[in-house]
């Protein structure tokens, strides 16, 4: 196999597939791949709890609380989420307080960029999952409310037990668009030097143009992997939530 | 004030209630005593539901007092708490929660709000269940019931915080012929036990043969009210008289 690769990159010099047979290349593959694989999973998950607390809010009886989560959604959902990186990264980056590192010397932020990273696409894609789940809650009928909350069920009981639940299973459709889409902004972390796929791609590609087809051919493939575990769970949840004689 | 038992249990004085500046109650006093089952008839649009949802603080009110065994409902320091548990209600839409079973919708309130042990509360609903005769459906979802059934479920799912009064606005409207006879047969078992009902109702023979005492309202206000066979067979206001003609 390794030796097949060599040979094509000998005699099709346009398609060295060099992290193929290059441990070194390979090895920056492997590692993009899993720092892809965990930005998008804490991104995931931050951005829904923030969708669901966000959700919540929404509802509150205080105007100010209301007007902060919509000032949130509005500044989140219209600006660009690779503006959003460098602000984070640059701007705020510089008030946090500094640490020193595990060498013992040496002072780094005590938000690392892939830090920076997680908190500024999970509050990007946070945005838009505010705005689904209260469509969801939205055709959660106000009677059914009623019935939680003349059964002694607090406001929060109520959300967490019965308007969640069903806003989910109306809104999930939006919610895994919104989901494939924060799996491809993760790449924009490429903006903050976050070693991903993307990054080290890059990198490789510098390093050897020779390499620069395949490694992109590896980059689509590998999200497209990506993209499709996340449907397949997503929908492999949705069935098993479907409520039997129910229409959504 | 502390209650006793000679005190009515629910009492209404000079009930006010607006929706802007449509008046709705028109100053509605009504004494409830324990065990008694009232019936409360009149024409559409005429306040009967946004009566019956000031009791248990679903709607506020703008003038008058509402006290539920000696506690005023719109207090600004009431516990609502305490007050959804001494009242249970049941709606014209049923309104049980979709994603539970009949099962969980009976357990869920005195499980969550309650917070009391899960075989207690099992032992109980399944009791509840057998009382409203759906044994065999503990495991269906509401979409796989009848608006019947699904009824029953709802009048178990309130019985199971153990009210001392229950509300019941227009339980049998929305459904088939066939159907009503079997809500009714269970709210008259209850009557029999003993429980102070407050009924919304369209069914006259029903009405006549449960209630100890029947109200006739009409634009927002108590236009006659009695025992029901003085009510029925000797009504004296001219516009009881016409309701009656209509509807008998
Ligand atoms: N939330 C609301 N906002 C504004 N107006 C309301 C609201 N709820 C009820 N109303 C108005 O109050 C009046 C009484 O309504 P209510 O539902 O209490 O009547 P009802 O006697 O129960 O009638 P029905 O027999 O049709 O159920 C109606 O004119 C209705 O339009
Ligand atoms: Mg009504």
């Amino acid at each position: 196999m390794e030796e097949y690769f060599r040979q094509l990159a000998e005699t099709a010099p346009r398609w060295n597939f060099i992290w193929m047979y290059e441990d070194r290349q390979q090895g920056k593959i492997l590692s993009g791949i899993w720092m892809t694989l965990k930005l998008s999973v804490m991104c995931l998950i931050f951005s829904v709890v923030i969708g669901v607390v966000g959700a919540w809010m929404q509802g509150a009886p205080s105007r100010i609380v209301r007007a902060i989560v919509q000032a949130y959604i509005q500044f989140f959902r219209n600006t660009p989420p690779m503006v959003q990186l460098l602000f984070f990264y640059f701007a705020l980056g510089q008030f946090t307080p500094f640490v020193v590192g595990d060498d013992g010397w040496s002072v780094e932020p005590i938000i690392s960029n892939v830090g920076w990273a997680i908190v500024s696409l999970s509050m990007f894609a946070g945005a838009f999952n505010v705005e689904i789940f209260r469509a969801g809650m939205e055709a959660v009928p106000e009677s059914t409310v009623e019935a939680s909350e003349s059964l002694g069920f607090s406001r929060l009981q109520t959300y967490i037990y019965v308007v969640l639940p069903l806003a989910f299973r109306v809104c999930l459709p939006a919610l895994n668009n919104n989901l494939v889409n924060l799996v491809k902004t993760t790449t924009q972390a490429f903006a903050i030097a976050v070693p991903e796929l993307l990054y080290h791609s890059v990198t490789i590609w510098n390093d050897y143009p020779s390499a620069q087809y395949p490694t992109m051919l590896l980059v689509f493939v590998a999200y497209v992997g990506l993209v499709a575990i996340l449907v397949f769970g997503m929908s492999r949840w949705e069935r098993s939530i479907k409520i039997p004689g129910y229409g959504i | 004030m502390t209650w006793t038992a000679e005190k009515p249990i629910v009492s209404l004085k000079d009930v006010r209630k607006s929706f802007g500046t449509l008046e709705v109650l028109k100053g509605v006093s009504i004494d409830v005593m324990k065990g008694e089952v009232i019936c409360i008839i009149g024409p559409s649009g005429s306040g009967k539901s946004t009566l019956i949802r000031c009791i248990n603080g679903l709607n506020d009110i703008q003038g008058g007092s509402i006290f539920v065994q000696g506690k005023e409902v719109h207090a600004t320091n009431l516990d609502k708490l305490e007050l959804r548990k001494k009242v249970g209600m049941v709606f014209q839409q049923y309104n049980l929660f979709p994603h539970k079973t009949a099962l969980q919708n009976v357990m869920m309130a005195p499980l969550k709000v309650l917070k009391e042990n899960k075989t207690d509360v099992e032992s109980r609903a399944r009791q509840l269940i057998k009382k409203v005769r759906l044994e065999g459906k503990e495991d269906s979802y509401p979409g796989e019931l009848s608006g019947g059934q699904q009824q029953r479920v709802a009048i178990a799912r309130s019985l199971a915080m153990n009210p001392e009064v229950m509300l019941f606005d227009e339980v049998t409207a929305a459904l088939d012929p066939e159907t009503v006879k079997e809500v009714l047969v269970t709210i008259r078992e209850l009557a029999e036990d003993g429980m102070t009902c407050i009924l919304v109702t369209h069914e006259m023979g029903f009405a006549r043969e449960v209630a100890d005492h029947i109200y006739f309202t009409d634009r927002g206000v108590i236009v006659e009210h009695g025992p029901p066979k003085t009510f029925f067979d000797d009504a004296q206001d001219p516009r009881t008289k016409e309701f009656l003609g209509q509807i008998l």
